[in-house]
């Protein structure tokens, strides 16, 4: 993959996760059935984590925090897609 | 469809991460295997574009959203093994880091997405491809999207029902229902995306290894 192509892909990313608070806010599948079928009082957090709820922490402007927190996803994945399978070569 | 902590039951959880840790033990062999050079970044830009992608939910119904899950799409440009470790990637940041789905969960959603979702979603679209719809392959892509995110629901209904966070004939159909409008909208957009990675560079849909 030319240099060209991982930006152009990147960025594509980038792009849909800065419009990340267009998406709709109503509950996805399992939620809406986890609503309607009484269970989703069941539903527990057991671990802390740094950008719950996709909004980044310290910041006041919800769609701004929602943008940045995207943005910083889309980066460590793209990061960690990359060195797991350079790893993976290596060990070849 | 990510499982948060508490609705699954120690014994349906645990199940749900030895079978995920065997899987990608699996997979990382396997990918090891038959990693190309040109697979790298492409599994860093997938995975990139597949999280901030299931950021978007589109509504569904009235009151309900879905997001694209993914899975067929890693596995059409990268295999199932591969595309399966992205999944896996992705889920694991988004748990870990943005508290979506839980930890312990996360076994069950490998599962449900990974294997279900991606690795079984391949197997479809790779027999739709050589049999009904030899010369669409883009028919054989959005019919194997559609049916995984079904799939993949049923076996989180089913997971559900063995944790008696509700019934089986009460969870499954509900599931499922809400599932078919879902994995519609996942054919689409998986569907779109291959055709635009077709047109601009084919060399990036995955081929099976010679023997």
């Amino acid at each position: 993959m030319k240099r060209k192509d991982i930006v152009i892909g990147l960025g594509l990313a980038a792009v849909l996760a800065v419009f990340s608070f267009l998406a709709s806010s109503f509950p996805d599948g399992l939620e809406r059935v986890a609503v309607d079928k009484d269970f989703i009082e069941r539903s527990a957090s057991l671990i802390k984590s740094p950008i719950p709820d996709y909004l980044f922490p310290g910041i006041s402007h919800k769609k701004l925090a929602g943008s940045i927190a995207g943005i910083a996803g889309v980066l460590l994945v793209f990061g960690l897609g990359i060195g797991l399978s350079s790893l993976l070569r290596k060990r070849i | 469809m990510h499982l948060p902590d508490g609705f699954l039951s120690p014994p349906v959880f645990a199940s749900g991460w030895v079978l995920a840790l065997g899987s990608l033990s699996y997979c990382l062999k396997k990918t090891r295997e038959i990693l190309k050079d040109k697979m790298i970044p492409l599994m860093g830009v997938m995975a990139a574009f597949i999280f901030a992608a299931q950021m978007l939910n589109f509504p569904v119904l009235g009151g309900t959203s879905g997001h694209l899950l993914g899975g067929v799409l890693a596995a059409v440009a990268l295999g199932p093994f591969a595309g399966f470790i992205v999944i896996s990637l992705v889920l694991a940041v988004q748990c870990l880091v943005f508290q979506d789905g839980g930890i312990t969960a996360l076994g069950a959603n490998i599962v449900n997405m990974g294997l279900a979702g991606t690795i079984v979603g391949y197997y479809i679209y790779a027999a739709l491809k050589k049999s009904v719809f030899r010369n669409n392959a883009l028919a054989a892509v959005f019919l194997s999207a559609w049916v995984s995110v079904i799939l993949a629901s049923g076996l989180c209904a089913l997971e559900l029902a063995f944790s008696q966070a509700s019934p089986l004939n009460i969870v499954l159909p509900a599931m499922l229902f809400v599932h078919v409008f879902i994995g519609l909208g996942e054919a689409i957009i998986t569907g779109m995306v291959v055709m635009f990675i077709i047109k601009v560079r084919p060399d990036l849909i995955y081929a099976k290894p010679a023997g």
